[in-house]
């Protein structure tokens, strides 16, 4: 029987997955893009989860709005991210370097 | 009732109106050619949208089957937030047109950031927020990498988007806990099910993720990492907006949420904010003290202030909050007005921001020189200029509630502090001789610096009367 527990740990370890391909990536600026779709994912699990649990509608409404501003982001993102391989030839990470933070 | 509900929330509607006007308009007809018309424009609408918010009626209205509340304290966070903005927009616009970045696009991208945030302070569910927060980080991103061909900028705008993304992420998820364990997304429901003085383990988990997720909006240690940094990269006029409108808005959605959702527990996150706050303070302060750069140090003197408007929330009192708003609207006042100074200073024609380049300044433009001055020292927190009584009022909040320690901390940290903003007085005055500043045209920058000096010069009086609408919205906020 699938309760809610394991969706939730599901959703727990892709988002604890997320924050690490952003942390621990040396790689690649898109992975990061990947990672963050990933932890947005893990919320509508949780989200949709809990609402059927609790037999609200709420969180499945909740879950098209995270999905629809997901999607922004994602076209927001890869657009600043094709400015910068413009001006500066890479998307490796190691290279979004010119400003030491 | 819905065309209460729409008369409710009718700045944000006329203001997003206004935005997809403006788009088509800029679109259809002329493109850049419109761009000065189209600020000059959006600057009247931000201001009349002000005096609009200002004569709403004095009890709070909700609307929206209870998702959106307009109330004294959403009414104060407005009208600071439309008037900075406005503010800025007019400051940045001889800059832009000077390094030929005049596009149509930048007054529209400030107008949908400010819907976005106007819609954050009026949240009374997390749909809400989300909704509020994205809308404002999604056209701060754009705005961030506004100049497309810089190498300095489109970097700031994609640090921006990664840790703004993963601090949405962070938010989100605590909002999604806090949604399972409450079992409703609205602050009355939430808070409703809070009882005596201590969070069940779950809200608290979820409660936890968000304010991280806020902390990153505000830029407080630790969450602070990307704001030297995007601060320096991205293009002054933005810089200028980044250090003021968002900053009230996340700061008023912070204690929205704690204060509204969550108010019956202040011990709880009070502790959390205590951290946050206490930690933004020193490290604001002592991060500070090697930058040369104008913008990195305006990043870290921004985390430092942060900080000390933790302090206020930290409280959980009426004070704390009155001191909080009151501190905030004192910080945009200062800080518009040195970013109008920086959004002057070129040399040859050539924008500097460097602290060497203000050696001497006092010889070639005095009046300027004397502004920055009572600026700097109002900052540092020098008595008796208004930035002291910002400053002295969050920590009596801080005081009274109980936080003694953090007090002391935050009074260690405003005397670091003051060691680089009267450097810059030194380099002003004392400093050795250097090439002179250009001081041709730039009128209305240079008429904000000496504006915003008078205001924290003259505002010791009475503050202006802003001291009364902070109290009536610190007591909207807190039942």
């Amino acid at each position: 029987m699938v309760g809610l527990e394991h969706y939730l740990t599901v959703a727990a370890a892709l988002f604890v997955i997320g924050i690490f391909g952003i942390f621990l990536n040396r790689k690649n600026v898109i992975v990061i893009l990947m990672s963050i779709e990933l932890i947005l994912l893990s919320v509508n699990i949780n989200l949709v989860a809990f609402s059927s649990y609790s037999g609200d509608l709420v969180g499945q409404v909740f879950t098209m709005f995270v999905l629809t501003v997901a999607a922004a982001e994602a076209a927001i993102g890869l657009a600043i991210l094709v400015t910068f391989f413009r001006n500066r030839g890479t998307i490796d990470v190691e290279d979004v370097n010119v400003m030491k933070g | 009732m819905t065309s209460l509900d729409l008369s409710i929330a009718l700045p944000e509607i006329l203001l997003s109106l206004w935005a997809m006007v403006a788009l088509m308009a800029g679109a259809y007809f002329g493109k850049d050619r419109l761009a000065a018309a189209l600020t000059w424009a959006t600057v009247a609408v931000m201001i009349l949208l002000a005096i609009l918010v200002g004569v709403q009626g004095p009890e709070a209205q909700t609307a929206f089957g209870g998702l959106f509340v307009e109330d004294a304290f959403s009414r104060f966070a407005k009208m600071a937030m439309l008037l900075a903005s406005a503010a800025v927009l007019v400051m940045g616009m001889d800059y832009l047109e000077r390094a030929k970045m005049m596009k149509f696009e930048y007054p529209i991208l400030v107008s949908l950031a400010t819907v976005g945030m106007m819609v954050m302070v009026s949240a009374q569910d997390l749909i809400t927020l989300y909704m509020g927060l994205e809308l404002q980080s999604l056209a701060l991103y754009v705005l961030a990498a506004f100049r497309r061909d810089s190498v300095k900028a489109t970097e700031a705008g994609l640090k921006y988007f990664v840790l703004g993304a993963l601090a949405s992420g962070l938010l989100l998820y605590g909002a999604s806990l806090v949604y399972g364990y409450a079992g409703t997304t609205r602050f009355d429901g939430i808070a409703s099910l809070i009882h005596g003085d201590h969070l069940p383990v779950g809200l608290l988990m979820g409660l936890a993720f968000m304010i991280a997720g806020l902390a990153f909006k505000v830029s407080a240690v630790p969450f602070h990492m990307w704001t030297p940094d995007v601060y320096e990269g991205a293009p002054t006029p933005v810089t200028a907006f980044f250090a003021t409108a968002p900053k009230v808005a996340a700061m008023a959605l912070l204690a929205r949420v704690t204060y509204d959702a969550f108010g019956h527990a202040p011990g709880d996150w009070g502790q959390i904010l205590a951290l946050l706050a206490g930690l933004s303070m020193v490290i604001g302060a002592v991060g500070a003290l090697s930058q040369r750069n104008l913008k990195r140090l305006m990043a870290y003197s921004s985390i430092s202030h942060m900080g000390f408007a933790l302090l206020g929330l930290t409280a959980g009192t009426e004070a704390g909050v009155k001191a909080t708003l009151l501190y905030m609207a004192i910080y945009v006042t200062m800080s518009i007005g040195v970013f109008a100074f920086m959004l002057t200073m070129r040399r040859e024609g050539r924008p500097v921001v460097a602290i060497d380049d203000l050696n001497l300044l006092s010889k070639t433009q005095p009046i300027q020189a004397l502004a920055l001055l009572i600026l700097m020292f109002s900052l540092a927190g020098v008595p008796p200029l208004i930035g002291f009584w910002a400053k002295f009022a969050v920590l009596t909040a801080a005081i009274g509630a109980g936080y003694v320690t953090l007090a002391v901390v935050g009074v260690i940290a405003s005397v670091i502090g003051a060691f680089y903003y009267l450097r810059i007085v030194y380099f002003m005055y004392f400093g050795t001789e250097v090439d002179a500043l250009d001081d041709d045209g730039a009128p209305a920058q240079r008429w904000l610096t000496l504006a915003a000096a008078a205001v924290t010069l003259l505002g010791v009086v009475n503050l202006f009367g802003i001291e009364g609408a902070a109290s009536v919205a610190a007591q909207a906020l807190v039942h």
